[in-house]
């Protein structure tokens, strides 16, 4: 049994944890791992999410019980102070001492703080581990308490503008303070890192370039900073985030080659200058180079790994330094060489500023490959142009279309099928699996699914950049073996909901028949009558009225049919205001027609028992009263459910009631994939409950919060936050563009919490597209909603002033009897049908 | 309830002894039902405009006893015509009245003719 000890437990050291563990020869191998921190390793790559956690726990990689399964004995919060390589012995601080064959070197990196006077002010923090989160959070509040808000970070490369990003999180305001003359100067030219920053001064983050820092003045905590071009900064907090020094300080005192500029010296196999000892991650000084990304870090844990259980494999010569991100809100790219200007080469860039969209790739002259690439604004060609570049694919004739998109002609991805791939293309590149080893999984029947996939490969699993294309392998390969999983509507239309929605769209097909004459066969059914019904509701605003026999059965009578087979009646109460005298109106209907009467969870009264020929004479006394449909029956919007807001709620902060009464007239008779409820609370005691709906909208200082997916019913779902503080025109803006796109998006009877969780990228994406506008639809999703909310026409109003639709409400063709079938019961001086 | 059922018993077209007239063709609506009544009878009427074809069954369905099948949608599964009740979207076939989704009950058809713009039902009874 070999002793291997591990020195440091972050990423890497749990890559090699993880790699070893798996091995088959693991048995012949004792391991004890020493992790300075308390915690076990965690993902330090989405530190920046960790305020938005609720637990540190859900950043772990893996827990202690995984570490005790694996027979791995973990040892954290204990440090090694030295290493006796004449007697493989290392020494921790409690002067304990335990003895290896293998040492693994896996300290990575410290922030590097530069020297200015005044750093070790209090108020000043590194940005690295999770104790140094929790620290910079603690002092925000602090801050925020006294009045204080200003925040500022010394670093414009990636981590500096995460931790910007972290600050700005906390509610502070935050300014950035780079070196360079431009942001992120490693991975972006400097048209791109203008774009950048002008994106992130649009979110109110001032920007401050070429500034070198001379002096932190401040009595107890910082309280300024001053630059050497005799400038300053007033701040209440900093936090430096400027480089990384590897964590050779162990390496340096046993007498480990190290460069000069720090870092342990590893040759191809990770062995150091002492064979016994290896060096893996941010410590590794491989081929001169210091490499600040998961990806090598993990393909030298598994280099080392290979190595002390007697495999050969060699790390990569050259490492690939590509990266995609999303920092403070804005998807930047870098890969290959972004930089590179020489005869040889040609750059092709494309600037949208109107979209805060920059893309440049660089070409070999002759066209034959691509030698790197920087995206800023929109980086989904990204995975696409990587795998170009990384396994020197041949480029489309036109390389401009590789990131200006195929104009003109079916747009096509530049790689056509991803299975062109070739098989020893890497997907992950933080797991390095191939495209071999996914399609592999698929192919030989071990998986099936996205899910079995990742659990299986790991690909996707750390960063998740590559998870549409796993995800494309994935439905590519099972397609291939002809096992291709479609949603289509039913077996009329062999469409998803969302094909037939844009197949309707593009060839304005206007009816039923049309529809199913060109797309599907056969008469259609119960299933795909509603669904085209709501398409062409949706597209045309075309009341249930049009195409009555193809409207689901409560549509086509506008009434919702209950258990005897008569209908219950609800006339729309906006925002569930209602005057006395309406009130009244309705007591004086459902008493005339003996209808039983209840209020509904949406603010509103049903009156049931109507029959069928019963339903226009009482709209038409509904409707001289001034009531219109409430389109209860629909797949449509039924009520935007209030409180009543500051107009007499002593704690109300807006005019909840106002505003609920403007969406709901807003959105009034919207066909939707599913009913669609909505609330306005005055203030966050959240009266209206209107998280527990498909949009909910809460009043909060300065604005409102609107909240989206929401849902009551079988499986509550509370709607998550879409943005802040909005005004109330933004705020409609925002409700425009997400129900229109939910409406072409969804699948049938999919409510907006389901279609959420199935939405690729989450809420982050539905903010992209809501928020953002990254996919530049927004104003053609407002001028459509705008469209469908001038055509609106209450459809009872329809159907009682045409005698022709009034057919419908007969009960029998060929007699003007009424069905005396019906039987009623008494209960609680009401009635209710006889009983099943 | 049972008594309601017995009611409605399928009428294959050469055993019709009473052909009704229950209205005009354009009296009925296109792709979707109406219903007409025979004595104590209620007959739910379709017209299928794609294949021209017209169908009638009892209006009550046999689930939970309701007064309800006309106002079902219509539609076909693998091309049988068939009707959705609106209550639980029970479907059954209007060639024969079976059950299509398994379930042991069914519903009684009746055979229709269209003479001169006319809409003719056959009955047994």
């Amino acid at each position: 049994m070999k002793k291997v000890i591990v020195i440091g437990n972050g990423m890497v050291g749990y890559k090699f944890c993880e790699k070893l563990a798996a091995h088959p020869l693991r048995d012949q191998f004792e391991v004890v791992v020493f992790g300075e921190e308390f915690r076990p390793a965690y993902d330090r790559v989405h530190l920046s999410e960790y305020f938005s956690l609720d637990s540190a726990d859900k950043l772990l990689l893996a827990s202690r019980e995984w570490y005790d399964e694996n027979h791995i004995e973990l040892r954290t919060g204990e440090m090694i102070t030295s290493i006796e390589t004449e007697t493989k012995r290392v020494f921790t601080h409690k002067h304990d001492y335990f003895e290896y064959d293998y040492l693994i070197l896996a300290t990575g990196s410290a922030p590097f703080v530069p020297t200015i006077k005044g750093v070790d002010k209090l108020g000043v923090f590194v940005y690295r581990t999770i104790e140094d989160l929790d620290a910079i959070q603690e002092y925000a509040e602090k801050l925020k308490h006294e009045g204080k808000f200003k925040a500022s970070v010394l670093g414009g490369g990636l981590l500096g503008l995460e931790a910007a990003n972290a600050a700005k999180e906390l509610g502070m305001q935050t300014d950035v303070i780079e070196f360079a003359p431009r942001l992120m100067p490693r991975q972006l030219d400097k048209a791109a890192s203008d774009m950048l920053q002008r994106k992130i001064e649009s979110l109110g983050m001032k920007i401050h370039l070429g500034k070198n820092s001379q002096e932190i003045i401040g009595e107890e905590g910082i309280e300024k900073i001053n630059f050497t071009d005799d400038t300053s900064l007033q701040t209440d907090m900093l936090i430096i985030s400027a480089g990384i020094r590897p964590r050779d300080e162990l390496a340096v005192k046993c007498g480990l080659k190290t460069g000069e500029r720090g870092g342990v010296y590893v040759n191809n196999k990770m062995e150091t200058s002492d064979p016994a000892i290896y060096a893996i991650g941010e410590v590794a000084l491989y081929n001169n180079g210091i490499y600040g990304l998961v990806a090598p870090g993990y393909e030298m844990a598994g280099v080392a790994v290979e190595h002390i259980t007697g495999g050969e494999k060699l790390m990569s010569p050259s490492i690939d330094m590509s990266t995609q991100l999303k920092l403070v809100g804005t998807e930047v790219a870098s890969f290959g060489d972004p930089f590179i200007e020489n005869d040889e080469v040609t750059a092709i860039v494309y600037e949208n500023k109107q979209r805060g969209v920059y893309k440049r790739i660089n070409i070999a002259k002759d066209g034959s490959k691509l030698l790197g690439g920087i995206m800023v604004g929109d980086s989904s060609d990204y995975n696409t142009l990587f795998q170009l570049y990384i396994n020197a694919m041949k480029l489309p004739e036109n390389p401009e279309d590789l990131i200006l998109g195929s104009r003109g002609g079916e747009s096509k991805s530049a790689l056509g099928s991803v299975l062109d791939l070739p098989d020893t293309a890497q997907i992950c590149s933080c797991e390095a699996v191939s495209k071999g080893a996914i399609c592999g999984a698929i192919t030989s029947g071990s998986c099936c699914s996205f899910a079995d996939v990742v659990k299986s490969t790991k690909a996707s699993s750390s960063c998740g950049g590559c998870k549409p294309m796993v995800t494309d392998l994935v439905k590519e390969t099972l397609k291939s073996m002809g096992q291709e999983v479609k949603e289509t509507i039913c077996e009329h239309f062999e469409y998803s909901r969302q094909e037939m929605y844009d197949l309707v769209k593009l060839h304005s097909i206007m009816d039923f028949d049309e529809a199913l004459d060109r797309h599907g066969k056969g008469h259609g059914c119960e299933t795909c009558k509603p669904v085209l019904a709501s398409i062409f509701a949706s597209i045309y605003m075309e009341t249930a009225n049009r195409q009555a026999p193809i409207q689901d059965s409560n549509d086509r009578f506008l009434a919702n049919i209950q258990r005897n087979g008569t209908y219950s009646v609800v006339p729309r109460v906006p925002g569930g205001e209602i005057t006395p005298e309406k009130l009244m109106v309705l007591g004086q209907v459902a008493k005339k027609y003996d209808l039983y009467t209840k209020i509904t969870g949406g603010q509103r009264i049903d009156l049931f028992g109507a029959q069928l020929h019963e339903l226009p004479m009482i709209w038409k006394e509904l409707i001289d009263a001034g009531f219109e449909s409430g389109h209860a029956y629909g797949k449509s919007l039924r009520t935007v459910k209030s409180c009543v807001g500051s107009t007499w709620c002593r704690y109300g902060l807006h005019d909840s009631v106002s505003f609920a009464i403007r969406i709901e007239e807003r959105y009034k008779g919207l066909r939707s994939p599913h009913k669609l409820k909505g609330g306005v609370s005055g203030c966050i005691r959240e009266c209206a409950e209107a998280r527990g709906k498909d949009f909910g909208v809460i009043a909060v200082e300065g604005g409102w919060n609107l909240f989206v997916c929401g849902n009551g019913g079988a499986t509550p779902k509370h709607a998550i936050l879409l943005a802040e503080k909005l005004d109330d025109e933004t705020c409609i803006k925002y409700l425009d563009r997400f129900l229109v796109y939910y409406i072409r998006t969804a699948a049938p009877l999919q409510r907006t919490a389901p279609w959420l969780e199935k939405l690729e990228g989450g809420i982050d994406y539905l903010k992209k597209v809501v928020v953002e506008d990254s996919l530049g639809i927004g104003e053609e999703l407002e001028a459509e909603m705008e469209e469908l909310v001038q055509r609106y026409a209450c459809e009872w109003k329809e159907a009682i002033e045409d005698p022709q639709m009034m057919k419908r409400f007969k009960p029998f063709v060929n007699s003007d009897e009424t069905d005396e079938s019906l039987v009623f019961v008494p209960m609680r001086d009401q009635k209710m049908p006889r009983p099943w | 309830m049972e008594e309601l059922l017995k009611n409605y018993q399928s009428v294959a077209e050469e055993h019709a002894i009473h052909w009704i007239k229950v209205g005009q063709t354009d009296d009925f609506p296109a792709n979707a039902g109406a219903c007409v009544k025979y004595n104590s009878k209620q007959i739910a009427v379709y017209y299928f405009t794609r294949t021209n074809s017209w169908y009638a069954c009892q209006n009550l369905c046999p689930h939970k006893m309701e007064m309800v099948l006309s106002r079902g949608m219509t539609g076909d599964s693998q091309g049988i015509p068939k009707v959705a009740c609106p209550l639980h979207k029970k479907t059954f076939s209007l060639e024969d009245g079976s059950n299509l989704n398994g379930e042991e009950y069914s519903i009684a058809t009746y055979p229709v003719r269209i003479q001169e713009g006319n809409v003719y039902i056959g009955f047994a009874d």
